[in-house]
This record gives structure tokens, sequence and C-alpha cells, in this order.
């Protein structure tokens, strides 16, 4: 009987775990977690910030004995080392835990930029239930916060304090927003929505120190020499994988930890999944490390059915979103930017905030980007995923962009 | 649950070549659904291939590998164990929309009004598209078999986890 | 319920948009789209208004039962003061555009005035616009319609827009909507391009509610299967379209052929549906791609065409070798037989034309076999018509009026005229085939006496939509007529107009009549909407509304004497077939008529009738 150890209780180790079970009937799971709730999902923290949700509403799976009826065993212990030579893992207490199969899913961490002034109470990155519940303190209706960073994830948090009603200035260092989910055109549309809400927007813009105020509080020096008070600062700067974990062993590492197309490491018995894994892209042909949660799901069921024996092909990374920022929602798919050899489609109504634009290689789309659209956006992925030939389609697209399922329909039915 | 587990259920089955384009399908879904006949909100959507004379209703399959349910970060997608349909439970559905781009059929969609999403439930086994349509092109047969099969094919093609799980 | 209690005022002059409450009084007295819009137009213009003037104004209607999953339940109508005639003008549309309206919460939309510049309005649920349609302008129906959805990145908006021959003041305009249903008759496009407003564009999300859900279920189910099992509705129809009837009316001798010269055409067979079906040799294909059905609707009448690749009219014009709207039998026929043409592809491809360009093919059609018998007589030549051998039966000459005409341009222009005033122009007002100005559909009343009593008292011009008794005559619904007795025509000419508007009202379509009575569609209503809806109710709400409707007209200074036929028809008889040497009777059925109606004989509606219906 095979004993599966999964290291890390995100989406991609509960995915993986219950995948695992379905395989293998009598197969013994230990799925390890290095925090104290119960597996939950980072995606949901925001609406527990709005209060949309309870704490529990964050958890991955509802049922209490969810985990006991599959015969998955859920363990909060957070481990040290991976010995890779005697099949073990090193956990923090110092006891060993043998594995025949073991997924590595412990996913990314934010990251700190070099700023003087982290330290200080009321500055939180907002990653963790624990985070949450601090910035759920200091976020009242009017507080003044200042979020550093207005990526993907950054965005994501922006929403979840508007809904807070408080006093929100976004720092942005490059020249738009979402620099990496969308292009000029539409981090502009999104730049002006949330100041037609009352955001301030500074982008081009840098945190060069953050200090305590005489008056309590947290004063943000900007690189304007701008200086904006603040209750709480929001640091959502990127993130980095944890592959710590693998780095003394044989296993390969780069961004992350680096797999193949089955989603295992350089160790035939060692598997990686999320936010940790460096899988290979489906859209640039190389590997990429991609923090998104259809990712981490895909990498889970994947990678399970290869280690329960199930020999199957991943089909590569694609970046996807979708965002709301406080009513307009945005997507963007693949290489939206585009690049050598390729033909792209457009439509703009900056004036309603409606926005799609396609990027084609020869007959193919490989990148998409969205505003204000909220039907069938999915088939993107699909028409992207599927290589999908769009033969005559592709003009029609060229001429109106906004007919993907058509186009869809259209050329995988015939 | 997520046991993703397909059992040998009823399925819809669509047939575009037998569709007029009449929508009664779309109003029959919303009347279900919203109470009201309202097209717009409807599951089940009819495309009309005008310049070819073809119209393709077009709806979720119901399809084994669920990306739609496994993207969910708070388990608001489950099967339901008796038509096998994926079901949203909108009491635990938070609206993120991940499942909208999750599907790559983009058969699951978010409805602004609701902050929830929007997707075919199979109607808990008594589909009322199938019942309202005049022409048979959709029907709700005994069968792991359905006329968009080649939906299923494109997963299949690029992942042969598919079949293992089927 | 099924109302939207909703009406949108559109001020073309103010550029503005107001809601306003329908009048719920009237909607009881009138029921809904031709009705209830007749009701609004009478009260708000002058009927003598010149029909191009900012004075009159334009309704876009629907039926409470528009959006609804009655069968056919997705109509719409446009009301006004028509271009073509000068007497009211109700044209009724199918497709998709009245659901659009009815979900976006509106029963009715007004527009008055008219615009400095070309715009067009755009509905979003309860949010509408006027936006400026620079853009859009000087294109066509295809063009505009494509061109909006793409402005506002969604394939699910539904516009109604005129083409370039709407624009330009061809007289028949119709308005368009869903590439290639339309609001056709009477020049209803004319007067919406004689207030610059080139389109209606709409989205509806809100949802359409009945009184009684259950009792809805169950009346609208059981009028599905009377569709379903009716030979008409459930088979012929949806075969072979409103094309079935080319080869039986010819056959009757009632198929006006060469402007009515003639009562049987030799090319029947050529222009029919069971041509529509064949297999070509060249390609394999037939010019007939499959049926489709307007909203809400299972019967399916509608036809989509292709063209043979290789025709004289498609070649290098790839827009006209896609699929569209085929011919159904009163274009094929106006198309075909009025003008002598017997080429399927060709009046396939002036049908394509009339859709993309919006006017009426059947005017067009009739008053091409007008200039034709111009032509031949020598009344016109070629000087006139540009080079044009217009002699019956030249298809090259008739799909380049086609063009012609959808540009408003060469001798297309004086086709834009209508008959009437083409052949007034010419010297030969005997020659134009029309009643009220307005160009006779496909039945020859010397075939089919009732029609000619349904045409001449027709209160929008000669057509077969105002009292089909074709059905009755020919295909023996409800019960089987003589079609060249004259006795009893009167009666049943009242019974079918009276039906019709309650029909049309309800926002159905009237093809349901073939299969259903008042007796199937009042629980339908009664379920739907606020208030008792009988058969009696029905038939008394249809009789105040054709009253209404000729009060308008005897008021824009129609009297008795316009209840009249061409001479042709009352006095040169039938050539050939069943009504060889038969005229129409007219003088015969219209006394009685009168009188049944309750009218004076001056066709007045006397004072107590005036009364009796409350008007
Ligand atoms: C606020 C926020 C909003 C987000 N919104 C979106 C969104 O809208 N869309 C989207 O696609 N993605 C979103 N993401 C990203 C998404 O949540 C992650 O991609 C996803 O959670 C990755 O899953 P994972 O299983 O790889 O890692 P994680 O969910 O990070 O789980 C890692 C697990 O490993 C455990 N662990 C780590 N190290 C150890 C160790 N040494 N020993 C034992 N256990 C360990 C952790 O405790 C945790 O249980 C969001 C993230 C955040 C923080
Ligand atoms: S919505 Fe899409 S992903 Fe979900 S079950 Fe249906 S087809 Fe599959
Ligand atoms: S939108 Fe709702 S159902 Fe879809 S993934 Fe998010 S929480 Fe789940
Ligand atoms: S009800 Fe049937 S015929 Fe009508 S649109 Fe739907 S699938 Fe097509």
């Amino acid at each position: 009987m095979a004993r599966y150890v999964i290291v890390g209780a995100g989406p991609a180790g509960v995915i993986a775990a219950e995948t695992l079970r379905q395989q293998d009937a009598d197969g013994e799971i230990v799925l390890l977690g290095g925090e104290p709730e119960p597996p939950y999902s980072r995606m949901a923290i925001p609406y527990y910030l709005t209060g949309g949700i309870e704490e529990s509403g964050t958890h991955l799976r509802k049922a209490q004995d969810h985990y006991a009826k599959l015969g998955i065993e859920v363990r909060q212990a957070a481990v040290s080392k991976v010995d890779t030579g005697a099949n073990s893992l090193v956990l923090a207490d110092g006891s060993a835990l043998p594995y025949d199969q073991l997924l590595l899913a412990t996913g990314a961490s934010p990251v700190r930029p070099p700023v003087p002034g982290l330290d200080l109470p009321g500055v939180h990155h907002c990653w963790t239930l624990e985070d949450a519940r601090q910035m759920a303190d200091l976020a009242d209706p009017g507080a003044s916060v200042v979020l550093m960073g207005a990526g993907f994830i950054g965005c994501i948090i922006l929403e979840s304090l508007l809904a807070r009603d408080v006093k929100l200035t976004v720092v942005e260092m490059e020249d738009r927003m979402l620099p990496r989910m969308m292009d000029q055109t539409g981090g502009a549309m999104i730049k002006r929505w949330c100041e037609d809400k009352g955001t301030s927007v500074l982008t081009s813009t840098k945190v060069t120190e953050i200090k305590a105020a005489d008056g309590g509080g947290l004063q943000v020096v900007l690189d304007s020499g701008e200086q904006v008070p603040a209750a709480l600062v929001v640091v959502a700067t990127g993130v980095k994988s944890n592959a710590e974990l693998a780095q003394d062993g044989d296993i390969k590492v780069d961004q992350g930890i680096v797999v193949d197309n089955y989603l295992r490491t350089s160790v035939s018995n060692v598997y990686a999944a999320g936010d940790v894994a460096q899988a290979p892209d489906h859209s640039t042909g190389g590997w990429s490390v991609l923090a998104i949660q259809p990712t981490a799901a895909d990498h889970g069921r994947v990678a399970a059915l290869n280690m329960a024996g199930v020999e199957t092909t991943y089909k590569g990374n694609l970046a996807m979103n979708v965002l709301d920022t406080a009513g307009l929602v945005s997507v963007s798919f693949g290489r939206w930017d585009g690049g050598d050899g390729c033909e792209t489609a457009e439509s703009v109504d900056a004036e309603n905030f409606r926005y799609m634009r396609l990027v084609f290689e020869e007959d193919r789309v490989v990148g998409a980007l969205s505003l204000g659209h909220t039907d069938h956006v999915g088939v993107l992925r699909g028409l992207i995923q599927g290589d999908v030939h769009l033969g005559e389609w592709k003009a029609r697209l060229q001429a109106d962009p906004c007919r993907i399922m058509e186009a869809y329909l259209g050329s995988t039915l015939s | 649950m997520n046991t993703g587990k397909r059992l040998m259920q009823k399925s819809l089955h669509i047939d575009p070549g037998k569709c007029t384009g009449c929508l009664q399908c779309e109003m029959a879904c919303s009347l279900d659904n919203e109470g009201a006949f309202n097209p717009a909100k409807s599951r089940i959507k009819v495309f009309d291939f005008h310049a070819e004379g073809r119209f393709v209703p077009y709806t979720c399959t119901q399809c084994a590998e669920a990306w739609c349910m496994k993207a969910c970060p708070v388990d608001a997608i489950s099967v339901d164990t008796l038509t096998g349909a994926k079901v949203v439970s909108d009491a635990l559905c938070v609206g993120c929309k991940v499942c909208t781009i999750a599907c790559p059929f983009g058969t699951i969609n978010y409805n602004q009004t609701t902050g929830k999403v929007l997707k075919c439930d199979l109607c808990g086994g008594d589909p009322e598209c199938a019942k309202a349509c005049p022409t048979s092109a959709i029907t709700f047969i005994d069968a792991d078999w359905t006329g968009l099969e080649r939906m299923r094919d494109w997963a299949s093609k690029t992942d042969s986890g598919t079949r293992a799980e089927a | 319920m099924a109302w939207a209690r909703k009406l949108l005022r559109v001020d073309l002059t103010k550029g503005t948009c107001t809601s306003e409450p329908l009048n719920m009084d009237w909607a009881q007295r009138y029921l809904g789209q031709r009705g209830l819009a007749t009701k609004y137009l009478t009260e708000e213009i002058d009927p003598k208004v010149d029909p191009l003037s900012p004075d009159n104004k334009l309704i876009m209607t629907t039926g409470p039962l528009t959006g609804t999953c009655a069968s056919t339940a997705g109509r719409y109508s446009v009301v006004t003061k028509g271009a073509l005639t000068g007497a009211i003008a109700c044209s009724n549309s199918g497709g998709f555009f009245g659901n659009e309206m009815k979900n976006a919460g509106w029963d009715m939309i007004i527009f008055e005035g008219k615009s400095a510049k070309p715009v067009y309005l755009f509905v979003q649920d309860d949010k509408a616009e006027l936006l400026d349609a620079g853009e859009f302008w000087g294109t066509s129906v295809w063009d505009t319609e494509e061109n909006i959805k793409k402005k506002h990145q969604d394939p699910m908006i539904r516009v109604a827009s005129i083409g370039v021959s709407g624009e330009k003041g061809v007289k028949f305009a119709c308005v368009v909507n869903d590439m290639h249903r339309a609001a056709g008759r009477s020049g209803v496009g004319t007067v919406m391009g004689s207030k610059n407003l080139k389109a209606v564009a709409i989205r509806g999300t809100l949802g359409v509610k009945v009184k009684d859900i259950g009792a809805f279920m169950t009346a609208t189910a059981n009028g599905k299967a009377i569709l379903a099992e009716n030979a008409v509705t459930g088979q012929g129809l949806p075969t072979y379209g409103t094309q079935v009837l080319m080869n039986v009316i010819n056959e009757v001798g009632a198929l006006p052929t060469r402007n009515h010269r003639d009562v049987q055409f030799e090319g029947a067979g050529d222009i029919s549906a069971e041509k529509m079906h064949e297999k070509r040799a060249s390609d394999g294909k037939s010019n007939l791609i499959t049926n489709g059905a307007c909203f809400g609707c299972t019967i399916a009448c509608g036809r989509i065409s292709q063209i043979e690749r290789t025709h004289y009219t498609v070649v290098d014009r790839p827009q006209y070798q896609k699929a569209s709207g085929g011919l159904e039998y009163e274009a094929a026929w106006a198309l075909g037989a009025a003008t002598g043409v017997d080429d399927i592809d060709a009046l396939t491809f002036a049908n394509f034309i009339c859709n993309e360009q919006g006017y009426d093919p059947i005017t067009f059609g009739a008053t091409v076999g007008a200039a034709m018998e111009l032509f031949e007589t020598g009344a016109i030549t070629t000087k006139e018509t540009g080079g044009i051998e217009l002699k019956f039966g030249n298809t090259k000459a008739l799909t380049e009026l086609a063009e012609q005409t959808g540009r408003g341009e060469g001798f297309g222009a004086e086709i834009g005229l209508g008959s009437k005033r083409l052949c007034e122009k010419y010297g030969h007002p005997e020659m134009s085939m029309s009643v009220k100005g307005q160009e006779f559909p496909a039945y020859d009343s010397r075939g089919i006496q009732g029609m000619g009593l349904a045409y001449a008292t027709s209160n929008r011009g000669a057509c077969h939509l105002r009292g089909y008794t074709v059905a009755s005559e020919i295909l023996g619904i409800p019960e089987k007529t003589d079609p060249l007795a004259t006795e009893g025509k009167a009666g049943l000419v009242k019974a079918f107009q009276d039906a019709t508007a309650a029909f049309d009202s309800a926002g159905l379509c009237i093809f349901t009549s073939f299969a259903w009575t008042l007796e199937d569609v009042a629980p339908q209503l009664d379920s739907a909407c606020e208030g008792e809806w009988s058969v009696e109710k029905l038939l008394e709400v249809g009789e105040r509304i054709w009253n209404l409707e000729r009060q308008f007209n005897l008021a824009a200074g129609f009297t008795g004497k316009d209840d009249n036929l061409p001479a042709r028809l009352l006095k040169d008889a039938a050539k050939s077939g069943p009504a060889e040497g038969k005229v129409n009777g007219l003088g015969e059925m219209l006394p009685e008529y009168y009188q049944l109606r309750g009218w004076t004989t001056e066709g007045v509606p006397s004072n107590q009738t005036v009364e009796r219906l409350g008007l």
C-alpha cells in the first residue's frame, strides 16, 4: 500500500489528495499544512475582508468530515527538510515522515520590497487568514489606507478595501495599474474607473519609506516627496515560490521547483504543484511560475494522476485572470501582449469601459484581454489552450473581436 | 463533494440540425431559474450562424473534468449525485468568477445583478429546455453521450487523464 | 403583468428620452401593439399631417404577449401615418427585436419631431439615449446592424434600422430588424428616415412576467399543440414556408401576372417552394438552406436561402454568397410573377437587396411590373430608364433596378415613388395596381372575390394581412367558401378583419390563425393579462380598432370613394383558369359590408356604431 504525502494544504494540495483517493482506494494519504486553520483558500480572503463570508467560508471544503470520510489524514505540521535519499520528510518538531510519493504544494509567499518601515505595526501583507484578521481590525470605514502595489493581488484587495469604505490611496511603481495583466488601454480604463469612484491612484510612484506618525498611525513617504498619512498600509508587491524546502537536495529549483509535463520534479517520486511549481508553459514553450488558482487546481489534479500511475500530460500553464474592480470586470489570458509574428484585433469603447483585445498567431488565438465582459469569457481559454484553428473565423474575429463564442463553435463543431 | 465521478446518467443531447432558433428553450430555462421569461439570463444559449443558416444551442455538458468546480476556491460547485450535474450553491459562491475563466467552454457566466454565477444544473433531472423544444433539437437521453461530444474531445485531446476519470 | 406598463417617449427635435406610464385604461380597450399604438397616434397627431413632416409620429410597439413563451409571441409593429399611402400604417414584424424591447421593459417607443442630424436610439433596459449615427448613415441595414453590435461590443443587441432607401426617401422603405425581418409596408421606414433616425438598438435583460403562470403555461401549451397538429402550421409552413401557395394560387387562376394583365404565370413552378427545395444540377445544393423561426415561434416558416455561387448576381460579391432571408410567397410573387421573371436566384438576390437596403419587395416588384407596362406601351423609354430595356421577363432589369432602388438612384429613384405616383407622372394612373396608394399583394381578386373587398376596405391600402379571406376561399379555414362567389363575403371579410386586429394587437403572428381561432387566443391572453379576456371582448376590441383606424383615414381625407379597385380588376375579365371571364364583384359586396359594419352608405361609422364601440 502506497503512502502519499502532500506538503501544503492549499487548493493544489487538497485537489491532489482528492484525486489520489479517486484513483487509489487504499493508499495512505497524508496532507500537511503549515497553518492552524483547516485547509482554506487564500483567494477567498478578500470576501472575508468585505464581510461577505465568515472565516469558515474560506475553507476549501465545507463538510467537517470531508477529509476523514475520504480517508485523508490532515495534519498541521511544518516541514523543515526533504530527504530525497531516504524518501522521508523532516518535520519542524524533528520527527521524520517517510513517503513513497511526495507532492510539494507549499505555495508562495509575498515579496517584501526593500523599504524601511515594513516592520511597523499597521503594515501588513494580505496573504494569510491571520493577516486578514489584523487588516480587518484597522480598515474601518473612513480610515486612511495605502495600498502598495496595483498588481493582480493588489487590485483584488483594492476591491475589498473599497467595499469597506476606506479612504484609499494606491501606489504603483510602474506606469499603469495591472502592468502584468493589462495593456496601457485597459490599465488606463481601470485607473479612470477607480478615480471616478474616489480612489486616488498614483502610478509611476514609489514608496521610499514608512514612518510612525507623531500622533499615532503611519506616514507613507513617496519618491515625489509627498507624504500620505495611513492607519493601515497593505503591501502587495508580488509573490515568490516557497521552494526553500527543496533547495538543498537534488530537486532542481529555479524561480520555483522545476517540473516536467507530468508535474514531476527532477527526482522521480517527488512532484510539485501550484504556486511553488515552475511548470511547462503553454504560451511560451518554456517554464513559468503562475501563482493563480486555476493553475493550482490543474497542477494538483494532473500531479496526483501521475503519482497514482495514470499517466497524464499537463497541457501547460496558461496565464488567466479575472478581476472585479468595484464592478468593472476585467479578464486576461495568455499572451495578451502579443509579440513577434502576432496579429491583434481590438475593440475599444473607453467611454463605456468596454474593451476586447485578441492576439493571434497564425490562425489561432494566443492571448486576450477584456473589460466589461462577463458572458462566455471562459471560451477564450478553450480557444487558446485547445489550439483551435480558426480558419475563416479569424477574419470574422478581426472584424468583430467580440464574436468569440461563435468563433469557437464555428471552428470546433463542423 | 469533489469526487468528480461521472455516473451513467442522462444527459442533454443537442442536435443543431433540428434547431429553428425559436428560443423557447431560453425562455423555459429563464422561467425556471429566474421566474420570468428572460432569455438574457438563460443557461442555454442559441447561437445564430446567420450566414450559414445554422442555429446552435449550447450549454454546459457537465463535463467530467469539471474545470469550474475544481477551480472554485470555496467549494460552491458540487456534483448533484442524482443527476451528475455540477451545481452552484448561491449560498457558498462568493462571486470570484474564477470558474468563469476556468471553464474552457464558456458555459458558466457571472450575473452582475446577483453577484453569483449561472450554469446549467439539469433542472434537478427534468430539464425544462428539452421539454420546451418544439423540434426535439434538445432531448434528455439515457446515454453518456451528447451532441456536443466534441467539447469533451477537446479536453481528452490535451489531457489524457480525462478518460481515466470519466 | 404581460404589459411592461411603460412607454418611452423620444423627442428627436430636443434629443430627449423620457419614460411614461402606459395608459392602462386604453390597454383594456385596445389591448396593445396595433390597437393601442393606433389609439396613441390618433390622440397625438393631426391625421391631416404630412407623413414626412416632423409633426408625424412613429411608434414602435409590442403586444402584451410579446416576450412570453406563447407561440409566435415576439412580434412588434411600427405605427405611423404611412409615407406611401397617407393612411394609417401599421407594419408588423417578427424576428427578435420585439422581445428585446419588451425585455428591456418597454411596451412602446414613441418617436416625435425630427433630429437635426442622423441619430440612433440605444436602449439598455431602463437606460435610453440618442447617439450620433453619422458613421452609419449611408450604410445598409446589414452593415448598420453588424456595426452597432460591434461598436457596443455586444452581439446580443437587437437592431431595427433603415437602409439607404429609407434615407433617400424611397416611398415604400421599411424598418428591418434581425437582418431580414421587416415592418414592411406603407413606407414606415420612409417616415423613420424623414426623422433622421437610422436605427433603434436594444438590449433587454429585465424579464417578462404574466398574471397567472400556471394557467398561462397550460394555455400556451394547448396552443402549441394545436399548431403542431395542424397541417398548415405543423407541416406546410415549416417545410415550404408561405411559398407553399405559389402553385396553389396559380392553379386557381388568382396569381396576378405581369401587372395583373394575366391571372396565371407560366413560370410559377420555377419560382415556387418546390423549386427552392430542388437540388441544382450544378452544385447539388438547393436554394433553400433551412427554415428558421422568429422569437418563440413553433411554426418556423422563415426561409434561409443561398444563391448559387456562380449566379451572375453574386459573382465576386461575397456578401451575397452567404445565406440570408429567402423568398416568402408575397415577395416571390411580386419580384417574379408581377414582373414576369422566373429565375429563382435572381428573385432571391432582389429579395436580399430589399432586406439589405430596407424596402418593401411587394410594392417594389409591383411597381417594376407597372413600369414594365409603361415601357411596353411606350409611355416611358430607355431615356427614362437610363438604358434599361424594361420589358416583362427581363431578369437583369429587375436585379439592376433592385440595386438602384436600394441606393435611391437612377431610375430606381422613380421606382421608389411607388406605382401610383409613377403611373400618374407618366400619364397612366390606370396602370397602377393599388388601393389607397398601396400595391396589391399576390392574390388576384378576380379569382378570389372576397379579397377584392378586403383590399378595397383595408385601412392601410391594398393588403393581404388585414383580412385574409384566402384562408377560407382557397384553403377552407375555418370553412370553405366559393372563391368565385360574392355572396357572404361581406360578413367573411368583416369577421377576418376584426379577428386579425385582435391577433395583431396581442403580439401574435397572424399565421397562427391558420390553426387558432380567438377561442385559442383568449385563454392565453386571459391568463397573461390583467382584466378578463373573453372571445367576445376580443371581437369587440378588434372591431373597435378597425373603426378607430377608419376614423383616422376619414379624418385624413379619405372617403368611401377610396374603397375601390383599379378598373382592370372590375372591367377586364380574367383570361384563363377557373376564373376565366370573371371580374371582381366589389359593387355587390361593398354596400352589404358598410351595413354590417354599421357605417353609412358613404362608409362613415354611424353615431350609433361610434357610441356602441365607445370611440
Ligand atoms: C488575497 C489573495 C487573493 C487571491 N485572489 C486570486 C484570484 O482572484 N484568482 C486567482 O487565480 N488566484 C488568486 N490568488 C492566488 C491563489 O490564492 C493562489 O494561487 C493559490 O492559493 C495557490 O494555491 P497553492 O495550493 O499552490 O498554495 P497555497 O494556497 O499558498 O497553499 C500553500 C499551503 O502550503 C502550506 N505550507 C507552506 N510551506 C509549508 C511548509 N514548509 N510545511 C508545511 N506546509 C507548508 C501553507 O500553509 C498552505 O497550506 C489570491 C491570493 C491571495 C493571497
Ligand atoms: S460549466 Fe464548463 S467546466 Fe463546468 S461542468 Fe460545465 S462544461 Fe464543465
Ligand atoms: S464565482 Fe462562485 S462558484 Fe465560481 S469559483 Fe467563485 S465562488 Fe466558486
Ligand atoms: S427550443 Fe429547440 S428549436 Fe427552439 S431554439 Fe431551443 S433548441 Fe432550437
